[in-house]
C-alpha cells in the first residue's frame, strides 16, 4: 500500500510504484476529472498540480510524488477565479479538456497574475482543445486575473 | 407535418417509453384517473416534458451532449412556448426511445446539425400544447373561458389578476386531452428564444463533475482494450497471451473475429496487457497502401469518365463560346476526427436484457446493433447516452458497441471497452480524401457560362446507406458541388467513386466541408481571371436578395471588406449554403518571407433562421473558425504499409492557442425556421484564408492542408 496526498487528504492505493499518476488517480482513486487522451504528454488533458506546478500526470510516476501535494480540479475551491471565470465566459463546449486546461491556467496565473494576450498564447499553446474554445479560454484567463485581484484585495 | 403529435401517436409513444422503464410518471397525463394519483402528481404531456407540483420543469433531451448547446437550446424552445420561468427549467438526458427519434430521419441521431432544425415544429408544439392544457385546467377551476386567461413565468393569470402556478395545476391538466394543433407564438412574443442564457451543462463541466463515457463505471465491470488490425484486412497470426496474463490485474485474453481483447481490472492493466501480447499480424488486403499509392489512385480516377451527378445546360457548347476557360485541380487529404475523448462503450448483456452506456451520437443504431447481436428485441436494450468528449460524426459509428456487447456476452459481466489514442487514429473513419478538377468558361463580360466539375473520392454512403447511392452517385460526396449558391447556365458534375480499404465516415459538415474549399477557391480564381473583385464577382452570380447573397454581403460589411487594408495584409472571402443555413467568412492575413501565414482576424456571418440560443451559435461559430484553420494549416492522416501511419497528436497537429485569430461572429436575425449551426459555420473558413493568401502573395493554395512551402521566397 502506498500513501498519496490528493486535494489535502491522504489516500492509500494498491498500485505498482511505476504506474503513471494519471492511472492511479483514475483507476485506483476515482478522480475521473483527470482525463486520459494521448498518454504521451502532448495534449494537457491529464494535467494536475503537483506542489502547485501544472504537470502532465501521464508521464509522472507514482513513486515520484509520494511526498507531494497533488491537486485535481476538485481541489480548487468553487469560487476559485478560474472556475468562476470559466463559467462566466461560458468556456467549455464538450468540456473534456477543460479540467486540465483550467489547472494549467491556475498555475500560469499564480506566476503571471496580469498576463498579456501574447503571454497567454505562449503559456497555453501546448494544450489541445478540439472543440475550439480557445477564444473563450483567453477571455476567461483575463477575467480570472481580474477576479484574483479583487479576491486578494 | 408529421411533427405535430396526435393524441393517439402520443399514447403509443408513451407506452413504449413506459415499457422501457424510462419514465415512471408518463401515464399520469393521458388518463390520470386510471392511475393511482399520488400526493404530488407531475404533469407529463409528452416524453420531452414534465412539470412537477413544486413547479420544477424537466425537459428530457434525447440528443447527445457534445457541448454544442443543444441541451440548453431544446429546453429554451419548449420553455418559451410554455411561458415557463427559465429558472425553473432543468434538463435530463433521455435514453434511446421512440419519442426522441428525429421526426425527419426516424432515428435518434445527433448529427447533421439536426437537433433543433428537425424538431423546430415539434419542440414548439410540445411547449404550446402543455401551456394550453394548463390554461384550460385553470379556467375550469375558475369557471371562466380559457381564452380569458394569460400566462407568464410559469403562472396562469386570471383576468382579475389572481394566478395559479403550473405546479398547482399538474393534476387537473393531466386529465385533459393533448391538443393536436395548439396555436404557436408569434416570434415577437418570444421571451427565451433569442435571449442570452447560460448553458445548463457548463457548471458541472467547469467543476470537473461531468461523467463522460471514459469515466463511467458500473459495479462488477472490467475494462477491455482491443487489439485491432494495424493494416486493413489483416488478422492476428500469433500472440503471447501468457505474457499478457502475467500483467497484474489482467483477467482474460479474448480473441474474437479479427481482433484480440485484453480484459482487466483497470484500464492501465488492460493497456499494459495488450502491449505484452506482441501480436504478429498478417499483411492485410492491400500491403502496398501508402500516401504515394493513394495519390496515384486518385489521379487515375480523375481520368475516368465518372457518373453524372448534375447536368444542366450545354457545357460543351458553352465552352466553345467562352471568351476564356480556366481549369484547375484541387487536393484534400484524409483527416481524422481527433475528438479528445477516446472512443468507448460500456455494455452489460444479461439473459433477458442488455444495457449500454455510451457517448454515442447514434443511439438508435447502438440499440439496433445490440439487438442484432444479442437476439433481444430493441425494447430490451436500454441505451443510456453519456456526455461525449467531442464527436464530429465519428461517434455515430457502432463499432465500440459491437465490441462491448460481444465481450460482455462472452465474459458474462459488464465490460467497458476503451480505445487508446493510437487506437482512435488507427481505426478512425476519416473524412474522405478528395481530388477534383474543374473547368469553367467565362464570357466577355466576365460571367461564368459553364462549369464542369469532376469529383474523385471514396463513398461514405456505400458503407452506411448503400440504398442512397444511385447511378453511382454518393450524394454526400458531391454535396456543395451540385447545389452551389451560384447561378450558372451550364453546370456539369461527375463523380468517380474511389475504391480503397481506408475507412471513411461522416466528419463535420460532411461533403460541404470538402467541396466548399474547392468551389470557393475556384470561384476566387475565376474572379481574378475575370478581373473582378472576388466579393462582387460572387454576388454577380447569385440571386439578388437571396439568403446566400445577404449573408455574404453581411460578412463583407461587418468584416470591413471595403475598408483600408493594413500594410502587409490581404483579405479573402467565401460563402456556403448548407444544413438549411447560410454562412460566410472573411479572413485577413499576412504572409512572411518564409511562407508563414498569420491569420489576424476572421469575421463570420451566419444566417441560421431563428437564432434560438445566440451564445451557443457564437460558440459554435468560433469553434468552426478554429477547426477550419486547423484543417487548413495542419491536418493530414498518413498511410504506410497497408494501414494508418498517423498514431497520436505528436504526428497529427491540431491548431493551438497562438494560431487562433481574433474572431468576430455576426448573426443575421430573422424569424425563419431554425437551421443548422455546428456544420454550416465550418466549410467557408479554409477557402476564405486561401483566397486571402492569394491576394497577399499571388500564389494559389489548391491543397489541404496548405502547402505553405509554395509561399516561401528564395
Amino acid at each position: 500500500m502506498i500513501t498519496l496526498n490528493v486535494n489535502g487528504k491522504k489516500r492509500t492505493v494498491d498500485a505498482d510504484p511505476g504506474t503513471p499518476l494519471l492511472w492511479v488517480l483514475r483507476d485506483n482513486l476515482g478522480f475521473t476529472s483527470v482525463k486520459y487522451t494521448c498518454g504521451i504528454s502532448e495534449c494537457g488533458m491529464c494535467t494536475v498540480l503537483i506542489d502547485g506546478d501544472a504537470q502532465r500526470s501521464c508521464i509522472v510516476y507514482l513513486d515520484e510524488v509520494l511526498e507531494s501535494e497533488i491537486t485535481t480540479i476538485e481541489g480548487l475551491p468553487e469560487d476559485h477565479p478560474v472556475k468562476v471565470a470559466w463559467i462566466e465566459k461560458q468556456v467549455p463546449q464538450c468540456g473534456y479538456c477543460q479540467p486540465g486546461i483550467m489547472l494549467q491556467a491556475a498555475d500560469f496565473l499564480s506566476r503571471e497574475p496580469n498576463p498579456t494576450d501574447v503571454q497567454i498564447d505562449e503559456a497555453m499553446d501546448n494544450v489541445i482543445c478540439r472543440c475550439g474554445s480557445h477564444p473563450r479560454i483567453k477571455k476567461a484567463i483575463h477575467l480570472a486575473a481580474r477576479l484574483a485581484v479583487k479576491q486578494g484585495g | 407535418m408529421e411533427t405535430i403529435m396526435t393524441r393517439r401517436s402520443f399514447l403509443k409513444k408513451s407506452s413504449l417509453v413506459l415499457a422501457m422503464g424510462a419514465f415512471s410518471g408518463s401515464l399520469k397525463l393521458v388518463n390520470v384517473s386510471s392511475v393511482q394519483a399520488t400526493a404530488n402528481p407531475s404533469f407529463k404531456p409528452h416524453a420531452f416534458l414534465e412539470i412537477a407540483a413544486d413547479n420544477t420543469i424537466t425537459v428530457w433531451v434525447g440528443q447527445t451532449n457534445l457541448g454544442q448547446g443543444t441541451h440548453t437550446g431544446i429546453p429554451m424552445v419548449i420553455a418559451d412556448e410554455l411561458d415557463a420561468a427559465w429558472e425553473t427549467v432543468q434538463i435530463k438526458q433521455a435514453p434511446a426511445a421512440d419519442p426522441f427519434k428525429d421526426p425527419v430521419w426516424h432515428m435518434q441521431l445527433t448529427g447533421g446539425s439536426t437537433s433543433i432544425r428537425h424538431r423546430w415544429d415539434l419542440l414548439r408544439t410540445v411547449g404550446a400544447a402543455a401551456r394550453q392544457m394548463l390554461m384550460e385546467a385553470a379556467a375550469q377551476q375558475w369557471k371562466i373561458p380559457a381564452q380569458k386567461c394569460t400566462t407568464k413565468d410559469g403562472r396562469i393569470i386570471h383576468p382579475e389578476g389572481k394566478s395559479l402556478s403550473y405546479g398547482q395545476l399538474t393534476l387537473a391538466a393531466g386529465k385533459l386531452a393533448v391538443p393536436e394543433k395548439p396555436p404557436l407564438k408569434a416570434p415577437g412574443d418570444y421571451h427565451i428564444i433569442g435571449t442570452p442564457r447560460q448553458r445548463l451543462d457548463i457548471q458541472d463541466k467547469a467543476m470537473g463533475k461531468t461523467v463522460f463515457g471514459m469515466d463511467f463505471t458500473v459495479p462488477g465491470m472490467c475494462t477491455a482494450v482491443v487489439a485491432r488490425p494495424p493494416r486493413y484486412g489483416a488478422s492476428p497470426e500469433s500472440y503471447d497471451d501468457q505474457a499478457a496474463m502475467a500483467v497484474k490485474g489482467v483477467l482474460k485474453v479474448v480473441p474474437f473475429e479479427n481482433r484480440i481483447a485484453v480484459c482487466a481490472e483497470t484500464a492501465y492493466a488492460a493497456m499494459t496487457g495488450r502491449d505484452a501480447l506482441k501480436i504478429k499480424w498478417s499483411k492485410g488486403s492491400m500491403p502496398g497502401l501508402n500516401d504515394a499509392f493513394i495519390d496515384t489512385v486518385f489521379q487515375d480516377h480523375l481520368e475516368k469518365k465518372g457518373a453524372a451527378a448534375k447536368s444542366t445546360g450545354d457545357v460543351k457548347a458553352a465552352f466553345a463560346d467562352a471568351s476564356q476557360t480556366l481549369e484547375q485541380q484541387y487536393k484534400l487529404h484524409y483527416i481524422s476526427h481527433a475528438q479528445v475523448e477516446p472512443i468507448n462503450c460500456t455494455a452489460h448483456v444479461e439473459k433477458d436484457r442488455c444495457r449500454i452506456w455510451a457517448p454515442t451520437q447514434g443511439a438508435t443504431l447502438a440499440q439496433m446493433t445490440a439487438s442484432r447481436i444479442t437476439g433481444l428485441p430493441p425494447d430490451k436494450v436500454r441505451v443510456e447516452i453519456l456526455p461525449a468528449g467531442g464527436g464530429f460524426g465519428l461517434r455515430g459509428e457502432p463499432d465500440p458497441v459491437t465490441d462491448a456487447i460481444l465481450l460482455s456476452k462472452g465474459l458474462d459481466r459488464p465490460v467497458k471497452v476503451i480505445n487508446t489514442r493510437e487506437d482512435d487514429f488507427s481505426n478512425d473513419y476519416f473524412r474522405p480524401a478528395n481530388q477534383s478538377c474543374i473547368t469553367a468558361g467565362l464570357d466577355r463580360e466576365g460571367r461564368i457560362t459553364a462549369w464542369s466539375h469532376k469529383v474523385a473520392s471514396q463513398s461514405i454512403m456505400m458503407r452506411l446507406m448503400p440504398q442512397n447511392v444511385q447511378n453511382g452517385i454518393d450524394p454526400d460526396a458531391v454535396s456543395g458541388t451540385v447545389d452551389m449558391p451560384y447561378e450558372i447556365p451550364s453546370h456539369h458534375v461527375t463523380y468517380a467513386m474511389v475504391d480503397l480499404p481506408i475507412q471513411v465516415g461522416w466528419w463535420r459538415s460532411v461533403g460541404y466541408s470538402i467541396n466548399a474549399f474547392i468551389v470557393e477557391s475556384f470561384m476566387d480564381e475565376l474572379a481574378h481571371a475575370a478581373g473582378k473583385d472576388p466579393l462582387q464577382f460572387r454576388l454577380d452570380h447569385m440571386e439578388k436578395g437571396s439568403r446566400a447573397y445577404n449573408i455574404l454581403s453581411m460578412a463583407a460589411d461587418k468584416g470591413g471588406w471595403d475598408s483600408p487594408v493594413p500594410e502587409g495584409r490581404a483579405r479573402g472571402i467565401a460563402v456556403t449554403a448548407c444544413f438549411e443555413s447560410f454562412a460566410a467568412h472573411m479572413a485577413e492575413v499576412s504572409v512572411d518571407k518564409n511562407g508563414r501565414i498569420k491569420v489576424h482576424r476572421m469575421a463570420c456571418a451566419i444566417d441560421c433562421g431563428t437564432a434560438v440560443f445566440p451564445d451557443a451559435i457564437r460558440a459554435q461559430a468560433e469553434a468552426g473558425v478554429v477547426m477550419g484553420l486547423s484543417v487548413a494549416f495542419h491536418e493530414k492522416v498518413s498511410f504506410a504499409d497497408g494501414g494508418v501511419k498517423t498514431s497520436n497528436y505528436s504526428d497529427y497537429r491540431v491548431l493551438t492557442m497562438s494560431e487562433v485569430p481574433e474572431i468576430a461572429v455576426h448573426i443575421a436575425h430573422n424569424n425563419l425556421k431554425a437551421g443548422g449551426i455546428g456544420e454550416p459555420v465550418f466549410p467557408s473558413v479554409a477557402p476564405a484564408v486561401a483566397n486571402a493568401v492569394f491576394r497577399a502573395t499571388g500564389v494559389r493554395l489548391r491543397e489541404l492542408p496548405f502547402q505553405t512551402g509554395l509561399l516561401a521566397k528564395g
